[in-house]
């Protein structure tokens, strides 16, 4: 189980309170884990990432045990305590706008 | 009895105001979707329930939130009334909005850029819908004026969205720039008589108009006048910031162009300045009486520098005459410190017998005159600026 926490708006938007839980199969990886969610919450689609070319958008940032993972292969295996449910895999919204 | 439901559009969320036909008592609910920048909140006249709304937020990207019971309950295109509304895990279903450039070989040669700022070229990107226009006959099929200029479709009430790829593949799409404010599409009028007929106006590119249902456009901007352009004949490139029809008089428009109020009588071949008497024609929105084609309403502001009324009073203007002669509301208008801007679609009438007139303020006020403009009052004092206003005759 794998879980993830969204910003305020995008919990709104799926209408849940506090994190969101998926399963995963296969290896645990960014995209892997948003596929996942987008799957599970067809709403989210095109608000973290851009539809066809999976980019992330500019004001967003993914963070996983104190470590920024924003720029790093979204390909590649996320932390053991993210994969093991542990550590939740964070997706933040820039504080951004003054 | 007949009613009136005015549908807001702020910075941070959409609000709905309700009265009856005397329009003196009003009922407020909201904020729709807090936090986020509502640009355009529009209900389809076909079927007055059915209401759409651009939600957008420069994090998160572009929804449409689609309403089938007058706001009571929403729901984002995708997730259709009546069927489940969660997937077999007992999760919400439903999917944000797509927006994609049509690139296929069938519709020609879409144009990859457009100018920039500096006058080079700079590539297409979808930013947001800023106009939600719903069909006249079928509260299914809505258009979308977005940023980057373009004109989009749907024709399964906002679930699927389809470019009208000869809009941005016109010849002149390389020239069109962005204004301050972007450069999009922000006026869409379907025309009530000639059905296959549709104007756009663009920022800053100009007026378009097609006549067969979107498929091939022209630029309709002749008789237009901007200061320090080079060439003053130019097809395109023109900042126009709203314009508006009478249903009754549909080859007749005016447009609020970044300075002059303009009119054409030949559906957009020509236009005549008609500024007249005005204390400045600089202005955003422009909007004509609900009965009376010859009614126009403008809230000119200072200048392209001071976005602000002039001399700290808010004063509509209206011309009974199609323009040139025009005189100012204020009965009811702040008249002194007043220091507040109204959008280009932050007015609207309604249909009523006595024709009801509404604008929006960027401090968060929304005005109603319930007789044509001759007396105002504040329906709303607080709320976040307003984006946009449009206002609903019920039955």
């Amino acid at each position: 189980m794998i879980r993830v926490q969204l910003p305020f708006h995008l919990r709104t938007l799926a209408r849940v309170d506090g994190e969101v839980t998926l399963e995963v199969s296969g290896p645990v990886t960014q995209r892997t884990v948003l596929d996942a969610l987008e799957a599970k919450f067809p709403m989210l689609r095109g608000t973290i990432r851009d539809h066809d070319t999976k980019k992330r958008r500019p004001l967003l940032r993914f963070y996983a045990c104190s470590e920024d993972l924003s720029h790093e292969d979204m390909d590649a295996p996320l932390p053991e305590p993210v994969a093991s449910g542990a550590e939740p895999y964070l997706i933040v919204g820039a504080i951004a706008g003054g | 009895m007949s009613s009136v439901r005015v549908l807001v559009g702020t910075k941070k969320g959409a609000f709905i105001l309700t009265s009856d036909g005397k329009r003196d008592k009003w009922n407020v609910s909201g904020p729709f979707f807090a936090g986020w920048e509502i640009y355009h909140f529009k209900g389809s006249p076909v079927d007055p329930n059915r209401l759409y709304v651009s939600q957008s937020s420069g994090w998160f990207g572009q929804i449409i939130q689609r309403s089938d019971d007058a706001g009571k309950t929403w729901h984002q295109p995708g997730t259709a009334p009546g069927e489940p509304t969660t997937t077999p895990e007992g999760f919400p279903k439903g999917e944000s909005n797509k927006f994609t450039y049509d690139t296929s070989p069938e519709s020609g040669k879409p144009l990859t850029t457009h100018q920039w700022y500096d006058g080079t070229q700079h590539p297409w990107e979808f930013k947001r819908v800023w106009h939600i226009e719903p069909s006249l006959n079928d509260p299914d099929t809505v258009y979308a004026g977005v940023e980057d200029a373009a004109l989009f479709r749907s024709t399964d009430g906002g679930k699927n969205w389809k470019e009208l790829p000869g809009l941005r593949g016109h010849k002149t799409g390389s020239k069109w720039a962005p204004g301050a404010g972007g450069m999009g599409v922000h006026t869409v009028i379907l025309d009530p008589v000639k059905t296959n007929r549709i104007f756009v106006a663009i920022s800053s590119a100009g007026v378009f108009r097609s006549d067969d249902n979107g498929k091939t456009w022209k630029p309709a901007n002749r008789g237009l006048k901007s200061n320090y352009m080079p060439d003053p004949n130019a097809e395109v490139g023109y900042c126009v910031h709203r314009i508006a029809q009478h249903r009754a008089k549909p080859d007749t428009l005016y447009m609020q162009l970044h300075w002059n109020i303009m009119r054409t009588d030949d559906a957009g071949e020509n236009w005549r300045k008609v500024s007249g008497n005005l204390p400045t024609d600089f202005g955003f929105p422009i909007e004509v009486h609900a009965h009376e084609p010859e009614t126009v309403y403008v809230v000119p502001i200072k200048s392209d520098s001071e976005h602000f009324v002039p001399e700290g009073k808010l004063r509509v203007y209206r011309s009974r005459t199609g323009g040139n002669e025009w005189e100012p509301l204020t009965k009811g208008l702040p008249q002194e410190n007043c220091y507040v801007n109204i959008l280009r679609d932050a007015m609207s009438v309604d249909t009523l017998d006595k024709c009801g007139v509404y604008f929006g303020t960027s401090g968060g006020q929304v005005y109603v005159s319930p007789d044509s403009g001759d007396t105002w009052q504040a329906i709303v004092h607080d709320l976040p600026p307003v984006l946009s206003v449009e206002a609903q005759t019920l039955k």
